[in-house]
C-alpha cells in the first residue's frame, strides 16, 4: 500500500477544507468544509492503521459517529440563524462584536 | 486551707459576677434584688479570700513572692509569658484595699443607683472592674499586668458613659480612654525595652536581675522608667496627661469614687512601687517622677481652688493627692506611696460617697419640684448639715484626714512624704523646692476643702423655697459604707504608726521583703528629733490655717445660687477654667490633629489617593484597556478562525520542534 500518496491526498482534502473554511461566506458551504477536514482526518487514520492496527479504524467510526451529531446539531444552528435573519451570510452574524 | 494559692479565687468571685450580672442585664433587667446580691455578694467573696491570702502571708511575713500559674499564656520561642498571679506582701496589700473599699462603694450603690433603669448593666461593669483591677494588682509579669492595666481603662470608659444619653458623658468617657491610650503606649514600648535588655517579663525576674544586669543611672533604665513613667500619667492623671479625670466625673458618683480616686488612678502609683529597683537605679527617672508629682499636686490643688461642682472639686483633690503619692515613689519613699496610696483610697472614697449622698437628696429635690438647677452645683447648697447630719459628720472626718490634722489617717501619710522629700533635699537640694510645694499644696488642700465643706454644709440653705422640704438624709445602706469608710479614714494611720508617737511602722516592714532591693541601692534617712518636730509642726499648722481660711473666706461674703451668680473675674476666672488646659490642648493637638484627619488623610488619602487612583483608578484603566480590547471581537466567525489556525499552527511548530 502506497502510504504517501493516501497522505498527501489527505492533505489535499484537509487544505481544501480548511481554505473553504477561511474564505467563503455561505454558512452551508463552510459547513461542508468542516465535514471535508473531518474525512480527510478519516482518511489519515485509515491509512495508518494499516501498519499500527484496528485502533485507527475504531477511531474514524468515532469520528463519524461525531460527525453526525455535529450535522444534526449544526444544521439545526443554521435552520435557526436563517429563520431569524433570512440569511446564511457569515458576514450578517456577527452578534458577538465586541 | 492554703489561701495563696487559691487567690485566682478572688478574681474569679468578680468574674462570675460579671457574667451573671451581664445575663440579667440582657435578659432581666429588672430583677434588681438578684442583682443587688450577687454585685455585692462576689465582691464579699473576694473580700473573705483576700483576708485569706493576707492572713496566710502574715503569718511568714518575710515570704518570698508565691507566684501561682495558671496555664501558659504566650509560649513562643524564648518569650515565655504564663498566666499567673504573684502574691506577696505589696499586691496583699492592694488586694485588701480593691476588695475592702470595692466592696463597700458596691454596697454604696444599692442605695445610689436603685432607680436607674441600668441597674444590671451597672453592678456587671462594676464586676468586670473588679475582675481587671484585681488582675492588674495581682499579675506576675508585665503582660498579665498590662491586662488589667487596659481592662480597668476600658471599664473606666464604659462607666464614664455610662448615661451615654447624653453626648457629653459619651465624650468624656472618649477622651479618657484616649488620653490613657496614649499614657498605654509608653508602658508598651517599656514593656519591649525591658525584653529586650532582660529576655524576660516576670516580675521576680526582672526586679532581682536588674541591679546586675542595668548600669546605675545609665541610659537603658532611664528609658525603660521613663517610659513606664508615660504610662503612669496616664493612668494615675498627672502632668500632662491629667485632663481626662475631672471629665471623668460624668459617670455615676460611686464610679467615681472607685475607679476615679480609690483604686483604678492609683494604678500608676502600685506601677512605680512594684518596679522601685528599676526607679531606684534610674536618678533622673525618679526626678522627674517627684518634679512632675509635686508640680501636679500644686497644680491641680490650685484649680480645685474654685471649682463649683462638689464633683469636680474632689475631681482636682485626687490629682492633687495622685500627685503626692508620685512624689513620695519618686523621692524613694515607695512605702510612703503606697501608705498614701491607701488611707487615699479611705478618705477619698469616704468624700465621694457623701457628695453622692449629697448629689443624691439634691437630685430628688430638683426631681420633686421640677427644677432645672445643677444638683451638683455647691453654690446650690448651703446648710444642708442640719439635713443631713450624718454625711456631715462624715464628711468632717474625710475633711480633717485629707487635710492632714493628727491623728486622722492623711496625716500620717501626708507628713511621711513631706518628711521623705525634705530629706531627700540633703543630697539633691532641689527636693527642698518639692518639700515646699507639698506644704503649700497641702494648705491649699486644707483650703478648698473647708470651702467645700463650707459651701455645702455651713450657712444659710440655697436650694430654694420649695425644694429644701424634699432634702434629707440618705438611707442607711448609703450612710453604712460611709460610717467604716469614715472609721478607716479616723485610723487609717495606724497602718503606719510611726515610731514619734509610739508606732511600729507596720507598713513598712510589712512592705519591706518587696522594697528591699531599692531600699540596698540606696536608703533615705528620715530626718528624727527635732528637725522631725519641725516637719510635723509646719504640716500641721499648714494644715489648721488652710482649714480656717477655707472657712473664714466661704462664709465671710454671702454665695448667691449659681443662676445669679455673676462671673469670675482675674485670676478666679482663670483658675475657674483650669488655667485653660483643655482649651490649649484643643488648638494645640485637637484641632491640628482634626484637620490633619479631615483635610489631608480623609479627602486627600483617602478620598483623592484610595477612592480615586487606587480604586476607581484600577476601574478606569481596565476600562480603557477593555475598550482596546474590545476591537478585537469582530463577531466576523472567520476572523476567529484564522486566529485559531494560527494558534494551532504555532502550537504545531512547538509540538514538533
Amino acid at each position: 500500500m502506497l502510504l504517501g500518496p493516501v497522505l498527501g491526498l489527505s492533505a489535499i482534502l484537509f487544505s481544501i477544507g480548511v481554505a473553504g473554511v477561511l474564505l467563503r461566506r455561505n454558512v452551508i458551504i463552510v459547513f461542508m468544509c468542516v465535514e471535508l477536514m473531518l474525512n480527510a482526518v478519516n482518511l489519515t487514520f485509515v491509512a495508518f492503521s494499516q501498519l499500527y492496527g484496528a485502533s485507527g479504524y475504531i477511531m474514524v467510526f468515532f469520528v463519524m459517529t461525531v460527525a453526525a451529531a455535529e450535522a444534526a446539531v449544526g444544521l439545526a444552528i443554521i435552520l435557526a440563524i436563517f429563520r431569524h435573519k433570512l440569511s446564511v451570510d457569515l458576514q450578517n452574524i456577527n452578534l458577538l462584536r465586541g | 486551707m492554703n489561701f495563696s494559692h487559691a487567690v485566682w479565687l478572688a478574681v474569679a468571685f468578680p468574674l462570675a459576677g460579671f457574667l451573671v450580672n451581664g445575663a440579667l442585664a440582657l435578659w432581666r433587667p429588672r430583677a434588681k434584688g438578684l442583682v443587688s446580691a450577687v454585685g455585692t455578694g462576689v465582691l464579699l467573696g473576694a473580700f473573705v479570700v483576700s483576708v485569706g491570702v493576707f492572713l496566710d502571708l502574715s503569718r511568714n511575713p518575710s515570704a518570698a513572692p508565691i507566684i501561682v500559674k495558671l496555664w501558659p499564656w504566650i509560649p513562643v520561642d524564648r518569650l515565655q509569658v504564663d498566666m499567673a498571679f504573684q502574691v506577696d506582701q505589696l499586691s496583699t496589700v492592694m488586694l485588701l484595699i480593691v476588695t475592702g473599699v470595692g466592696g463597700l462603694i458596691h454596697l454604696f450603690s444599692v442605695g445610689y443607683m436603685q432607680e436607674d433603669p441600668g441597674y444590671a448593666r451597672y453592678f456587671s461593669y462594676l464586676n468586670l472592674f473588679v475582675v481587671f483591677m484585681l488582675v492588674l494588682v495581682l499579675g506576675a509579669s508585665f503582660p498579665v499586668m498590662f491586662i488589667g492595666w487596659e481592662g480597668v481603662g476600658l471599664c473606666s470608659y464604659l462607666l464614664i458613659g455610662f448615661w451615654y444619653n447624653d453626648k457629653v458623658n459619651a465624650d468624656a468617657g472618649k477622651k479618657a480612654f484616649i488620653m490613657n491610650r496614649i499614657g498605654d503606649f509608653g508602658f508598651l514600648v517599656a514593656m519591649f525595652y525591658i525584653w529586650r535588655t532582660f529576655g524576660n517579663l516576670d516580675f521576680v525576674y526582672v526586679t532581682g536581675h536588674a541591679p546586675e544586669m542595668l548600669q546605675a543611672g545609665g541610659a537603658v533604665v532611664t528609658a525603660i522608667t521613663l517610659f513606664l513613667f508615660l504610662g503612669c500619667t496616664g493612668k494615675s492623671a498627672q502632668i500632662p496627661l491629667y485632663t481626662w479625670l475631672p471629665d471623668a466625673m460624668a459617670g455615676p458618683t460611686p464610679v467615681s469614687a472607685l475607679i476615679h480616686a480609690a483604686t483604678m488612678v492609683t494604678a500608676g502609683v502600685y506601677l512605680v512601687a512594684r518596679t522601685n529597683v528599676l526607679f531606684a537605679l534610674a536618678p533622673l527617672s525618679s526626678l522627674v517622677v517627684a518634679g512632675i508629682g509635686a508640680l501636679t499636686a500644686l497644680f491641680a490643688a490650685t484649680i480645685g481652688l474654685r471649682q463649683y461642682d462638689i464633683k469636680k472639686v474632689l475631681a482636682y483633690s485626687t490629682i492633687s493627692q495622685l500627685g503626692y503619692m508620685f512624689l513620695a515613689v519618686g523621692t524613694g519613699a515607695y512605702v510612703s506611696g503606697i501608705f498614701h496610696l491607701a488611707t487615699h483610697a479611705f478618705f477619698k472614697a469616704l468624700l465621694f460617697l457623701g457628695a453622692g449622698s449629697v448629689i443624691d437628696t439634691m437630685h430628688h429635690a430638683y426631681h420633686a419640684t421640677h427644677s432645672h438647677d445643677d444638683a451638683q452645683d455647691m453654690r446650690n447648697m448651703g446648710g444642708l448639715r442640719q439635713y443631713m447630719p450624718w454625711t456631715f459628720a462624715l464628711m468632717s472626718i474625710g475633711t480633717l484626714a485629707i487635710a492632714g490634722i493628727p491623728p486622722f489617717a492623711g496625716f500620717f501619710s501626708k507628713d511621711e512624704i513631706l518628711a521623705a522629700a525634705f530629706a531627700r533635699g540633703s543630697d539633691t537640694p532641689i527636693y527642698y523646692l518639692f518639700y515646699g510645694m507639698g506644704v503649700v499644696t497641702a494648705l491649699l488642700t486644707a483650703f478648698y476643702m473647708a470651702r467645700l465643706m463650707a459651701m455645702t454644709f455651713l450657712g444659710i440653705n440655697r436650694t430654694g423655697e420649695k425644694g429644701r422640704s424634699h432634702l434629707h438624709e440618705a438611707p442607711w445602706i448609703m450612710t453604712g459604707p460611709l460610717v467604716v469608710l469614715g472609721a478607716l479614714s479616723g485610723v487609717g494611720g495606724a497602718l503606719n504608726l510611726p515610731h514619734l508617737v509610739g508606732g511600729h511602722a507596720a507598713l513598712e516592714r510589712w512592705l519591706e521583703p518587696v522594697m528591699a532591693p531599692a531600699m540596698r541601692l540606696g536608703h533615705l534617712v528620715m530626718p528624727e528629733g527635732s528637725t522631725e518636730y519641725l516637719l510635723v509642726g509646719t504640716a500641721v499648722a499648714v494644715g489648721v490655717l488652710g482649714l480656717y481660711l477655707g472657712v473664714r473666706a466661704t462664709l465671710g461674703r454671702p454665695i448667691v445660687p449659681a443662676k445669679e451668680a455673676p462671673p469670675d473675674v482675674g485670676f478666679a476666672r482663670v483658675l475657674n477654667h483650669k488655667y485653660y488646659v483643655d482649651e490649649l490642648y484643643d488648638a494645640l493637638i485637637v484641632r491640628p490633629f482634626a484637620w490633619l484627619s479631615r483635610e489631608v488623610l480623609w479627602k486627600g488619602v483617602d478620598q483623592g489617593l484610595l477612592d480615586g487612583a487606587a480604586v476607581n483608578g484600577t476601574a478606569w484603566a481596565l476600562r480603557i484597556a477593555g475598550g482596546g480590547l474590545r476591537l478585537l471581537q469582530t463577531g466576523q466567525v472567520g476572523i476567529y478562525v484564522v486566529l485559531f489556525l494560527a494558534g494551532a499552527l504555532w502550537i504545531l511548530r512547538a509540538v514538533i520542534r
